[in-house]
């Protein structure tokens, strides 16, 4: 003999990861870091982005990285030439970060570092367009990057990820006149979107939109830490 | 892999609310409503529950998914609208961006079903 009996529950389905993103928040915000959460399709260009922040925000700004890589370090060994902590989680088989993987990458660098001495942490997400868009890790902001190879599109197939951004870096805008693909079109198709999203096109190649890119760093990192670091 | 992940964490979400429960009943179904504008596929993810709940608490537990459109709200027209989704989602009559969305994200537990034992009156 037995009984049905129905409870209402009415909770996220991602309620424990978002949980935990609060809790890492919590944190950054304790310590005074900014935390940034870096997506895009493979191969749009993030850690070359990173290199380009790091070499030119280390001055003034104390960074770290948390990089997402499936099987390797390689990209973690990349920004290590910067001098900056960079803590590599390998995500195995998960195709994203999630809260718990990026709460244990700080406990890791709490370690070696205090972590009130930091001003922001990058967090370079596994390379992919649709997982990671669910999954917050305790960021203050989402920046989604779209190469421009990945054709105008993309927005439209991936809507998640582009409606979540915060800032859309358009990469590798260097090779325009090479592609059948129009950038105004683009950036309409994020707006359509996403119509409060700020959209900042780049070339690491060439340098060009990267000071944009990083006035944008320079901004989202609380003031009080750029009024602390001067 | 995405919907293993998904089932991984609705599993952690389920046995949270489980084990706070006395009694640690067996559940046997549990209700889900999954939006279109989500990166879940319900099909996917019907799959990986069967899959990966063997053994567990949920072993003999259903999934019930109930899937919700994308609806769109236009301020300027005052009016819900249904975007196509993958290939446009401005407003079809003043092809103002997509603003507010009225439904479609949802990604949630709903209820759960579970027996208890009772005594015969």
């Amino acid at each position: 003999m037995h009984q049905i009996i129905d409870e209402t529950l009415g909770i996220n389905l991602l309620h424990a990861n978002q949980a935990g993103a609060d809790h890492n928040r919590a944190h950054f915000d304790e310590w005074g870091i900014t935390c940034l959460n870096v997506m895009s399709s493979p191969g749009a260009g993030k850690t070359v982005l990173l290199e380009k922040t790091l070499a030119a925000l280390t001055d003034t700004l104390k960074i770290a990285v948390i990089e997402g890589d499936m099987t390797t370090e390689l990209d973690a060994d990349r920004l290590r030439q910067y001098n900056v902590p960079v803590v590599a989680i390998n995500t195995g088989r998960a195709c994203h970060l999630d809260a718990r993987m990026v709460a244990g990458g700080l406990h890791t660098l709490s370690q070696a570092h205090t972590p009130t001495d930091l001003d922001l942490v990058i967090v370079e997400n596994v390379g992919n367009l649709v997982c990671p868009a669910e999954f917050e890790v305790g960021e203050h902001a989402k920046v989604a990057l779209l190469s421009i190879t990945g054709g105008e599109g993309k927005p439209l197939r991936y809507p998640v990820m582009f409606r979540g951004a915060d800032v859309l870096v358009i990469t590798k805008v260097d090779l325009a006149p090479y592609l059948d693909v129009d950038l105004s079109r683009i950036e309409a198709n994020v707006r359509e979107i996403n119509p409060q999203v700020t959209i900042i096109a780049v070339s690491a190649q060439t340098g060009a939109g990267l000071e944009t890119w990083f006035d944008w760093v320079r901004a989202a990192v609380k003031p009080s830490q750029l009024a602390a670091a001067h | 892999m995405h919907e293993t992940d998904m089932t991984k964490a609705l599993m952690i979400t389920l046995r949270e609310w489980w084990e706070s429960q006395p009694t640690r009943p067996p559940v046997e179904r549990v209700f889900l409503t999954v939006g279109q504008f989500t990166c879940v596929e319900p099909a996917s993810l019907q799959f990986a529950f069967e899959v990966q709940t063997r053994n567990t608490f949920l072993a003999n537990a259903q999934l019930v998914i109930q899937e919700t459109p994308l609806i769109a709200f236009c301020h300027g027209c005052q009016l819900e609208y249904r975007p196509e989704f993958g290939l446009r989602y401005a407003c079809p009559t003043c092809q103002a961006p997509m603003d507010d969305i009225r439904s479609g994200r949802e990604l949630k537990i709903d209820r759960v079903e579970y027996a208890t034992a009772s005594t015969p009156p």
